[in-house]
Parts: C-alpha cells; sequence; structure tokens
C-alpha cells in the first residue's frame, strides 16, 4: 500500500477542489475549485503511464532504455488545453454577471433569479 | 488598465526577444526534443502577456485591434486543415504522412539523424507552426478583450 | 442544518469513500497492466514517422483526430469570449 502515494495525492487534490465548488458561495472560488478538480485529473492520467525504472519516450541515439508508455502524455495535453478554454470562459462570464447583478454571491444571484 | 513606471518597461523591452526565440525554437524542434506546437505557443503568449501588464490595455489596444489578429488565427486552423486534405490528395487516407519513406520529393525525409537536425518527420514540423501560430494569437486575444473590456471608464469593445 | 447542507455533506462523504477505494484497489504504481498497443508504438516509431519524439508522433500522427478537435476548442473559446464583450448595435 505504501506504492500508491501519487494515487491518494490524486485522491487529495479532488477532494479539495470538490469542497470548495459544494460548499462556498463566492463565485471566484467556485472557478478555482472547478480549476483543481482539472489538475487532480491530469495527474492521474500521467500516473498511469509509468513503468519500473522507466525514461521519457524520446530517442536520443545512444543505446535504449525501457520508455513509460507515450498515449497518456498525449491526452493529457488536449486535457490541459480544454482546462484553459473552459477557465476563460467561465470568467468572462462572471465579469458579464457582475455588471448586471452587482454581486458574486451565488445564493443571492439564485434568490433574485425567481 | 493603465501602464507601469518606466523601469518596467525597459526591462520588459530587454527581455521579450529572448522569449520569443526561446519559444520558437521549442515549437521548431518539436519532433526532436519535449515540447511542440502547444507548449512553445504558451511560451510566447506568455511573453505577449507581459508586455501587455507593462504598457497598459489602452497602448496596446490602439497598436493592435483584435481583428487584424483574429485574421491570423484563422490562417493557423486554414494551414493545419490543409495539410490534412494534402494527405488525402496525394495518400487516399486522410491526415496521412505522405513526405516519409517516400524518393520523389527528397524534402523532409530522413530519418533517425538526432538532435538540430529539423527535416526528419515529414509532415510534422508543418503541423507543429500550424498549431504555434493558433495557440500564439488565440491565447493572447483572450487576455487582450478580458483587459480591455475592464478599463475604469469604458464598457464593452470596439 | 438545512436540508440542504445534510445532503451536501452525505454526497461528500459517498464521493470520499469511492475515491479512496480507487487509490487502494488498482494496479501497483509503475505496472500498468496491458501495453501491447504502446509497445508497438515506441518499437516502431522511428521508422514508420521518422520522429525522435514518441509523444509528438502520437499526438500528431496516430492521433491526429484528436488534435482537430483541440483546435476546434481552442478556436471556440476565442470566439466565445469576444462575444460576450461585444456591444450591439444600435
Amino acid at each position: 500500500m505504501i506504492y500508491n502515494i501519487p494515487y491518494f495525492a490524486v485522491v487529495a487534490l479532488i477532494l479539495v477542489g470538490l469542497y470548495a465548488v459544494i460548499f462556498k458561495r463566492n463565485l471566484i472560488k467556485i472557478v478555482i475549485g472547478i480549476s483543481l478538480i482539472e489538475s487532480g485529473v491530469n495527474l492521474f492520467l500521467i500516473t498511469l503511464a509509468y513503468r519500473q525504472d522507466s525514461t521519457a519516450p524520446i530517442y536520443h541515439g545512444s543505446g535504449s532504455r525501457i520508455m513509460s508508455l507515450p498515449v497518456p502524455h498525449a491526452l493529457t495535453l488536449t486535457s490541459i488545453v480544454i482546462g484553459v478554454a473552459v477557465t476563460a470562459l467561465m470568467l468572462s462570464l462572471i465579469i458579464h454577471l457582475y455588471r448586471h447583478y452587482g454581486t458574486l454571491d451565488a445564493r443571492k444571484i439564485a434568490e433574485e433569479e425567481e | 488598465m493603465s501602464g507601469m513606471s518606466k523601469i518596467v518597461k525597459t526591462i520588459s523591452n530587454i527581455i521579450f526577444p529572448f522569449i520569443t526565440i526561446f519559444g520558437l525554437y521549442v515549437i521548431a524542434h518539436g519532433h526532436l526534443t519535449p515540447g511542440g506546437g502547444f507548449q512553445g505557443g504558451a511560451i510566447v503568449a506568455s511573453g505577449c502577456a507581459m508586455i501587455l501588464v507593462a504598457y497598459g490595455s489602452l497602448w496596446t489596444m490602439d497598436k493592435i485591434k483584435e481583428k487584424q489578429l483574429s485574421i491570423l488565427e484563422s490562417l493557423g486552423a486554414i494551414g493545419f486543415i490543409g495539410v490534412a486534405f494534402l494527405g488525402l490528395i496525394f495518400g487516399l487516407v486522410f491526415f496521412k504522412n505522405f513526405l516519409v519513406n517516400q524518393d520523389t520529393i527528397p524534402i523532409f525525409n530522413e530519418i533517425g539523424k538526432g538532435l538540430s537536425n529539423i527535416n526528419t518527420a515529414g509532415v510534422l514540423p508543418l503541423m507543429n507552426f500550424a498549431v504555434g501560430l493558433k495557440v500564439i494569437v488565440g491565447l493572447f486575444v483572450i487576455v487582450l478583450v478580458m483587459a480591455y473590456a475592464t478599463r475604469p471608464n469604458g464598457g464593452e469593445i470596439e | 442544518m438545512s436540508a440542504r447542507n445534510v445532503v451536501a455533506i452525505i454526497f461528500f462523504v459517498i464521493v470520499a469513500m469511492f475515491l479512496v477505494f480507487i487509490a487502494l484497489m488498482t494496479h501497483p504504481f509503475g505496472d500498468p497492466g496491458s501495453a501491447e498497443m504502446d509497445q508497438y508504438i515506441i518499437d516502431n516509431t522511428q521508422r514508420e514517422t521518422g520522429a525522435d519524439n514518441g509523444v509528438t508522433s502520437v499526438v500528431f500522427d496516430y492521433r491526429g483526430f484528436d488534435t482537430l478537435g483541440e483546435a476546434t476548442i481552442l478556436f471556440t473559446a476565442v470566439a466565445g469570449v469576444i462575444l460576450v464583450f461585444r456591444r450591439l448595435q444600435k
């Protein structure tokens, strides 16, 4: 069980992000929580790609060693770019909401909508 | 947002070419060393964001309109899809690497030469440049529009 | 202790137990289960694509279609950000 410590780091990141999304009222703190969940998922994808005593999957022209799997690295690149796009759109929508309602509290905006 | 003092502007002027050259190096050698289109594009975009922070959003929006920048981003996307369609015309498969392992066009055809040899991997360097241009302009336009729309006395853009 | 808070706490505890169960029951760190596709890519990437970088050859050559979708997402995000801040022509 001591060898699964990277998986416990992933679980800690996702739980902290989920706590910020559920229990906080400020809109900016909710966006920070969503960004933390995305970081946890990227770390999980990279942790799945490791072999024992392996190096990066790049040839140097001098001998060959064991290499880690290259496909999860490619999936993580796509996931990082998607995270950037979603965060940019969320922040611009928060600026628009603040101009219209005058407050950044999620409960007050929901009560004003009814 | 307004600009910063003269010391910050001078240091940004000195450092900006080095950051741009390093980012273009990471984009160009994407098939030999760790890096590629997305990583190098993020490096150059952060250098451009440093210029935006040092000079203020009003001055930057006067020099560069975002309509001219969106033409550059469309050029990057058209280049990427154009190379994919050329693979359909010359190799009968969408996205086929049609410049490697063939003898008619000797550009981009060598295999296994190692570092600092750019013509090794067929279609990959062209795709790296197209995606790198798209990422540079896209990230810089996002930061510029969000900084200009929240200036103290204004509303929206244009 | 309104009803909303009780439901939120129960949901959080269930998700936490599920995640800890996943962290204990996966493969040990450093021993992926089955890797035949990745072993084929590592062995044949220098001969078939001519690139030294395995990750770039997977992103642009073996799985180029995912990169096409990702470029579309970047374009849509930039278009959306510009659209939110545009003044309506009166």
